[in-house]
């Protein structure tokens, strides 16, 4: 765990005029799991692309598994699998089909390859399909598959660009068990984007990136606990008066969303009912909530990361085709 | 240098895998060169008659068609490129450690024997069109399709490092190298054509490899070789053209897609 399997320094990408990611800098431990929350265009994509090889960087530089992403690009390949954002199987070739090319691809052991292949699809529950054309399988399925080819060459470092993007939530789930079952197996490395909120809870750690930067990097309880405990939204007939009560009382500063006034305060529990009796304003509705990272997100970079349910939506309508 | 190897091989691998997983692709190969054999045959074949001695418009054109399947399809390893692009696979194909100017020789390599396979499949009906086959010509015939298919695929691959989408790469194919096929002398003697005609197809370099290809069915004859001034052009003259201009086409497109992000 001492030793990092990803450094990154000040690495910068930039698409003419626009810099899509702007000098970032971070470790990642081997065995972990480590996420990258941002909404769309935040440069996560444009980052797993550098460090796997597909993209050359405007400045700085990456090693992964200690090999430099720009100089030692085969040996860097090798310590990856990689499941990208949109589908890259062969939809015209069957399930194992497709994985033997991988194989013959990177060279696995013709004694290693098959059982592989069968450890594998056993694992993501498609042994039975092995001789379907991709092009019959679901978007579950071919994320599954695609999971399953990532790692038939043991890589050590996975890098998932949003692998549950547009799935259902029994699918996510079901996922997610598969790749904590494989952290623990293969003492693997994963490297995680996502606008999910909850799916980020998986991580270790959690690199928040924002227009091309990384605006906060800690443990989602870390995140959390750093913008001040838990939130109090509560409402009021006359919100201006509720703002100004809060400020003078608690020495806090309380925003306004949807008609709502929400604040931070530590050990809400205790907080609560005395905040409801003491309160010079009459209280319409009043909840306590422990801080989600959706709160971190919207306090760290003053907007929210949208609605990324519908983004997914529209994603997944777009990348029936797509280009490189 | 093993990585070139192996992804020659993969990449050219995967190309079969597809070519024979899709049968209508393989039907529609077969079935133009066809209509065009049955068709203008029989439509010109009576009007035309004998273009040499012992030469009847059939027995001319059965060379050409053959040249022209061998091209179109070699085309495909371009199509290939530009539908991986547009599917997501090449970019499975771009990060495994198999090097560019493997995936490039392996497309070439996978069109080259699927243009192979639609050779021997025409070879087999020759004998019901009434066209001679000998083992000979068949042994010259093998070099020459093979050297032309990784001409041409070199082709398909420059135009598709260039394109992003299909409906552009079709653009540049039907506009630039269709033409260029059919004004190859596949359907009319160059010699024989008006000036204008005559000098297009004379600079165009693919007249070189159907001619060679004609030159094997039927030999040297006066009046449907390719002439430049007094000279008839020979089969080695003819091998020597194709085998240059493949090794330039081929190594542009290594260069070309070695060089896109
Ligand atoms: N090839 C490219 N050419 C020009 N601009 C690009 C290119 N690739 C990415 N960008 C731009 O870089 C920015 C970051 O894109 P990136 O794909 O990394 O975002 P992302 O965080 O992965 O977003 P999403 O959640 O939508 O996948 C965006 O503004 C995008 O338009
Ligand atoms: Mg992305």
């Amino acid at each position: 765990m001492s030793e990092n399997v990803i450094e990154v320094r000040t690495l910068r990408r930039e698409f003419g005029k626009l810099v899509a990611v702007n000098d970032v800098s971070f470790e990642v431990g081997r065995g972990e799991v480590f996420g990258f929350l941002g909404p769309n265009g935040a440069g996560k994509t444009t980052t797993i692309n550098m460090l796997c090889t597909l993209l050359k960087p405007s400045g700085g530089g990456a090693t992964v598994n200690g090999f430099d992403v720009e100089r030692q690009r085969s040996e860097v390949r090798r310590s990856i699998g990689l499941v990208f954002q949109q589908t890259t199987l062969d939809e015209y070739l069957t399930a194992e089909q497709n994985l033997r090319f991988h194989a013959y691809a990177y060279a696995v052991p013709a004694d290693v390859r098959e059982p592989r292949i069968r450890e594998l699809l056993t694992m993501v529950e498609l042994w039975d399909r092995r001789r379907g054309s991709v092009r019959t399988f679901s978007g579950g399925m071919k994320r599954r598959l695609e999971i399953a080819r990532g790692l038939l060459h043991h890589p050590k470092v996975l890098f998932l660009d949003e692998p549950t993007l547009g799935l259902d939530p029994q699918t996510r789930r079901h996922i997610w068990d598969y790749l904590l079952r494989l952290r623990e197996a293969e003492n693997l490395t994963i490297f995680l984007t996502t606008q999910y909120l909850d799916e980020a809870e998986f991580a270790n750690r959690i690199a928040i990136i924002d227009r091309g930067e990384i605006v906060a990097l800690d443990t989602p309880d870390g995140l959390k606990r750093s913008i001040g405990g838990d939130l109090i939204t509560f409402s009021t007939p006359n919100p201006e008066a509720g703002l100004a009560a809060v400020k003078e009382r608690y020495r806090i500063e309380p925003t306004l969303r949807d008609g709502t006034i929400r604040f931070h305060v530590d050990g809400g529990d205790a907080f609560l009912p005395e905040f409801v009796r003491t309160f010079p304003q009459p209280i319409e509705t009043v909840s306590l909530s422990r801080p989600s990272l959706d709160d971190v997100f919207l306090t760290l970079t003053g907007h929210e990361i949208r609605d990324s349910e519908l983004d997914a939506r529209q994603m997944l309508l777009q990348s029936g085709r797509w280009h490189r | 240098m093993t990585e070139i190897v192996r992804g020659t091989w993969v990449v050219a691998y995967r190309e079969l895998l597809r070519f024979v997983n899709e049968r209508s692709r393989i039907i529609s190969s077969m079935a133009f060169p066809l209509m065009f054999l049955v068709i203008f045959g029989a439509g010109f074949g009576q009007i035309i008659g004998s273009l040499a001695p012992g030469v009847d418009f059939i027995a001319f054109m059965y060379p050409g068609i053959v040249a022209q399947a061998v091209l179109t399809s070699s085309l495909f390893a371009g199509v290939s490129v530009v539908w991986d692009r547009e599917f997501g696979f090449l970019r499975e194909i771009l990060v495994a450690p198999i090097g560019r100017t493997g995936i490039v020789l392996g497309k070439a390599i996978g069109a080259t024997v699927t243009g192979l396979l639609q050779v021997v499949l025409m070879l087999i009906l020759a004998p019901i069109l009434g066209v001679e086959l000998r083992l000979d010509i068949i042994l010259e015939l093998i070099p020459i399709v093979v050297i032309l298919a990784l001409g041409l695929s070199g082709l398909g691959i420059l135009i598709a490092s260039f394109m992003t989408s299909q409906q552009g790469f079709q653009l540049v194919i039907q506009l630039l190298i269709f033409p260029l096929i059919f004004l190859a002398g596949v359907f009319f003697p160059v010699d024989n054509v008006p000036d204008w005609l005559a000098v297009i197809s004379k600079v165009n370099p693919l007249t070189y490899g159907v001619d060679a290809i004609r030159q094997i069915f039927l030999g040297t004859l006066p009046g449907i070789g390719v002439t430049i001034s007094g000279h008839t052009v020979t089969l080695v003259e003819e091998v020597a053209i194709i085998s240059g201009l493949s090794v330039l086409l081929l190594g542009s497109a290594v260069v070309a897609f070695n060089r896109r992000d």
